[in-house]
């Protein structure tokens, strides 16, 4: 069959079942955006743009061999370090300051760091034997800490949390042991009232409201409340395309970023979910499985790690619209409507071709 | 151990390999079951949960909205109009969406006129609705408030200038008291209403015909069920229920008879009544001092009202419907009737008048009005001269109760039933009433001054003008009607009211009507009549009868000159009268307060009004 693509394209670079798989997600997001933008053709473009884009990222970077990547690390998780901090003094946004504008394109630094994170740690780990002893722990707690401190005082807490996550996955993957990992989750069980201590005002709100959404229907309640209402109404077969009325109507907050899902569900229903979660679980699966057969430890670890966030942003968001999670701004990966997002997933996807392109052929 | 203690350890990528797969199985298995939850929170929703869903969704997406009807409009009888629906614009707020309530009000007092009366009665109206309901701020911008906030509209979250139909009256207080007027709603009306069919209506009739007939004129309130957005506002109608409009009302007054008695009464406080006797259909009904009722639909200030409250001449009473006046002389037609059918007097017997008139061991005069009194008299010369010893005697002769039992067939002492709310029912003395009320006997010395209508008489001007109808039409009562024909929207063929039968008055012998309506024409038109000034060029027979009620009660031994009392002493003016004597066609009663004689003052305003009445008849053609 490589012969029919172009040679660049048929290059053993290129992942085709994911990149495919990609592209149906893509595709089927930028029918659902249309959908809750109000059928407006602007909005589509403008994601399929960046969509465009965040593809031309991914291939430029699924050309780079593994080692290059792995010494651009240390630069761009540095880059990206002091762009957070500037963004601290500098940024604007809506509430939060976690834009930073850059005259030629507004962007979130942030976004950087879910994958200069693992890279870093990734990259600190490669050398090193595995699994990781107490002094690697350590260092690579602070690489994945420091960021995500930053982030958390933006404040931006749900990014700081996918941040961290990544980094943990990193030394999960890469062997830490499980009495780190329980003592770890113990304290981190132990630490929740302290979280809530540094939490905002507005924060603290969104927690409250996700524990009893009805205390508030029409404040801060409403958000939930009319997200389960669309998907609950969508049934198993959903309402059909471009007609939610939850979403058309505007019922759906946020319809067309973080609560995209919600429309997707009422109008597709439980099938058009489904159908979702198993490409999700695909790529997830896909991007495992690339991992286990990267050659060396950055590109394995990075694979693993990045497959894995990726699971977590779906997680976070279903569980969202869906009313058992609280409201945290996490976009569904691909779909969801920002550029930022879009072109880092991408770009994080790119890595893993690169990985893919540079695997062992032999066991 | 994989490491030796001692040596540093080497990179071991197999094994690296090895445990990463190790690792990344577990990674996976657990994703999966993560992913299982998730969708089994999905099935959960989306399929046990979907029905109670779908209805919520649904009662978001749908609204369904009350549509008002149009009232109805009120014609007179030749189809003036007397109220109309007049295009307005008033201005509304949805408090859930205007952000804070005091700072926006505050806001919009700059652009729009705000009083305390539209705040306060904003506030209460805004408490019996749930937030997001629309509450009407300020009725009937005028132009430069609508303009001023169409600018600054982007200001005002949740605030809307809405179209709708005002009432008006263009004849203003010259039927203040018969049209009446319509107000806002207020929680009172609502307890008296049907409140479904009055969900989407601001105002209710307060007074006369728009009260009294508020059911036909209001009409039934549609529904519309409205796809709505999360902003509240409408994207398109799914279904429709028209509203059922308001009937129009034709009332048989004639606006040309009611100006001519308004203008005639001048500068007077008074009423005048006219009814067509054939049909009992009201012609006129004035009261003056009246009001403008324009000024009550949309919210009157409180001082405006105050100052209306505290007018000495009070415009708010309905002098016509609720004026208590001593019937006076007017009443001796009746007694008299009463005395010749229930035998007590002879049509030819004559009763002599000495000008004073004492009762069987009382030393305490009754007076003639003319000194030295009148001579013998009949009943018709009684009725000419108005000759109080003839009445005194009858009177005495009858006794109190039958007098009562027989008066009381002509409708005194209750209300005449006719279609206009809050009638007084006058009063009609008799000894229950009297030992009822102040627990007391009844003195024989009240029986003769009720004989020429004073004492504890009270009758309203409908009261006399009505008694009259059915004097002339030989005992014929009926229920005086305002609303002439009603006419529904859908049926274009008005549908005439025809003023009910009511018990009449039993008829002994027509000969004795004959002759006390001989005597009423005596007064206008013979030599010695009291009101021979009414006739004067008139080219149809009038008749009538002169009366006057006593203000403060005199001393029967002294004469007063009515000219030298101060206004508010002097006597009221009465005069009733009908035309044409040989087939009458109006029936009217003039009350003018503190006028002094009937003849001179109440008299000429009847003769307008018949002439007005008569003449317009002429005009539509009638037979002469």
């Amino acid at each position: 069959m490589r012969r029919w693509l172009p040679g660049w394209l048929g290059a053993p670079r290129l992942d085709l079942p994911l990149l495919g798989v990609l592209l149906v997600i893509m595709l089927g997001g930028l029918a659902v955006l249309y959908s809750a933008s109000g059928e407006d053709g602007g909005t589509v473009v403008r994601q399929a743009v960046r969509l465009g884009i965040g593809l031309c990222v991914l291939v430029g970077l699924s050309q780079a061999p593994p080692h290059i990547l792995r010494l651009w690390t240390p630069w761009v998780y540095s880059l990206g370090l002091v762009l957070v901090a500037a963004t601290w003094v500098l940024g604007e946004g809506q509430g939060a300051d976690r834009w930073l504008d850059l005259r030629v394109v507004r962007f979130q630094p942030s976004e950087i760091m879910k994958l200069a994170v693992p890279m870093m740690v990734a990259a600190y780990l490669h050398p090193r034997v595995l699994p990781p002893g107490p002094r690697d722990f350590l260092v690579s707690v602070a690489i994945l800490a420091v960021p995500a401190l930053f982030i958390v005082r933006q404040p931006d807490l749900g990014t700081a949390l996918l941040v961290g996550i990544s980094g943990c996955f990193t030394l999960f993957l890469a062997g830490l042991r499980w009495r780190v990992i329980v003592g770890l989750a113990a304290a981190g069980v132990a630490a929740l009232p302290a979280l809530w201590l540094v939490m905002k005002e507005y924060q603290r709100d969104r927690v409250r409201t996700f524990l009893n959404p009805e205390s508030d229907p029409l404040g801060d309640g409403w958000n939930i409340i009319q997200s389960k209402i669309a998907v609950g109404s969508g049934g198993f077969t959903g309402k059909g395309w471009l007609n939610g009325t939850q979403s058309r109507l505007e019922f759906i907050p946020e319809r067309h970023t973080d609560f995209i899902l919600a429309v997707l569900s009422e109008e597709f229903g439980l099938l058009g979910v489904l159908a979702l979660f198993a490409l999700y679980l695909f790529v997830v699966g896909r991007g495992l499985y690339i991992a286990s057969v990267a050659r060396d430890t950055f590109s394995r670890l990075v694979a693993g790690s990045l497959s894995m966030t990726l699971f977590v942003y779906v997680l976070v968001n279903g569980g969202m619209v869906a009313g058992v999670l609280p409201v945290v701004g996490v976009p569904l990966p691909l779909i969801s409507y920002g550029g930022t997002s879009a072109v880092t997933l991408l770009a994080g996807f790119g890595i893993m071709m690169s990985a893919w392109g540079n695997r062992k052929f032999v066991r | 151990m994989r490491r030796s203690p001692v040596n540093k350890p080497l990179k071991d990528s197999l094994q690296e390999q090895d445990g990463f797969r190790h690792r990344a199985v577990i990674g996976f298995t657990v994703i999966v079951a993560l992913f299982g939850l998730l969708a089994v929170r999905y099935a959960w929703l989306q399929l046990w949960q979907h029905e109670d869903f779908t209805t919520r969704s649904e009662s978001n997406r749908v609204q369904v909205r009350p549509v008002p009807p149009n009232r109805g409009v009120i014609y007179d009888r030749r189809g003036r109009l007397l109220a109309g629906n007049r295009p307005a614009f008033r201005l509304e707020i949805i408090p859930e969406k205007s952000g804070d309530l005091d700072e926006t009000l505050a806001r919009l007092g700059e652009i729009v006129t705000l009083t305390d009366e539209d705040l306060e009665r904003f506030e209460k109206t805004r408490r019996r609705y749930r937030d997001f309901h629309s509450v009407p701020l300020r009725l009937d911008l005028d132009e430069g408030e609508v303009s001023r906030f169409a600018v600054n509209r982007h200001r005002f979250e949740g605030v809307a200038v809405v179209p709708y139909l005002s009432r008006h009256y263009p004849y203003g207080e010259l039927l203040t008291h018969v049209v009446g007027y319509v107000g806002r709603l207020d929680e009172r009306d609502l307890r008296q209403v049907d409140r479904d069919n009055y969900r989407a209506t601001t105002h209710i009739g307060k007074l006369g015909v728009e009260r009294q007939y508020e059911r036909l004129l209001h009409g039934d309130s549609g529904v519309e069920r409205v796809e709505t957005n999360a902003r509240g506002r409408s994207q398109r109608v799914l279904q429709r229920e028209d509203p059922v409009d308001g009937a129009d009302l034709v009332l048989s007054i004639d606006v040309d008879v009611q100006q001519a008695a308004w203008d005639a009464l001048g500068d007077h406080a008074g009423s005048v009544v006219a009814i067509d006797p054939r049909d009992g259909s009201v012609i006129a009904m004035v009261s003056k001092p009246a009001f403008d009722p324009n000024a009550f639909v949309n919210g009157i200030p409180q001082a405006d009202y105050q100052a209306i409250l505290e007018q000495p001449r009070r415009p708010l009473i309905n002098r016509s419907l609720n004026g208590g006046y001593e019937p006076g002389s007017t009443l001796k037609p009746f007694v008299g009737l009463a005395g010749l059918e229930l035998d007590v007097v002879q049509p030819e017997q004559k009763i002599f008048s000495s000008g004073r008139y004492f009762l069987p061991n009382y030393d305490r005069p009754y007076r003639d009005w003319r000194k030295g009194g009148h001579g013998s008299v009949e009943i018709r010369r009684a009725l000419e001269e108005s000759v109080n010893t003839y009445f005194y005697q009858v009177a005495y002769d009858l006794g109190i109760d039958r007098m009562h039992d027989y008066l009381a067939q002509f409708g005194f002492g209750a209300p005449t039933g006719v279609d206009l709310p809050g009638e007084s029912s006058g009063l009609l003395p008799s000894r229950d009433w009297k030992r009822g009320r102040f627990n007391e006997p009844w003195y024989p010395g009240e029986t003769v001054i009720a004989g020429i209508g004073q004492g504890f008489n009270v009758v309203t001007p409908l009261q006399l003008a009505n008694a009259q109808a059915a004097l002339i039409s030989r005992g014929v009562m009926r229920k005086p009607r305002v609303v002439f024909a009603v006419k529904g929207p859908l049926d274009e063929s008005a549908h005439r009211e025809t003023a009910p039968e009511t018990p009449g008055v039993r008829v002994v012998n027509p000969e004795h009507w004959d002759l006390v309506l001989e005597g009423m024409r005596r007064v206008v038109n013979a030599p010695r009549g009291t009101a021979r000034n009414v006739s004067l060029e008139a080219d149809y027979v009038i008749a009538g009868k002169t009366g006057t009620a006593q203000v403060f009660t005199q001393d029967q031994s002294v004469d007063y000159e009515q000219d030298e009392l101060d206004e508010s002493l002097r006597n009221h003016a009465l005069f009733i009268a009908f035309a044409p004597f040989e087939a009458p066609r109006i029936s009217v009663a003039v009350v003018v307060d503190h006028g002094g004689a009937g003849s001179t003052v109440a008299a000429p305003i009847a003769r307008a009004t018949l002439d007005a009445w008569l003449g317009q008849e002429r005009l539509m053609g009638y037979r002469p």
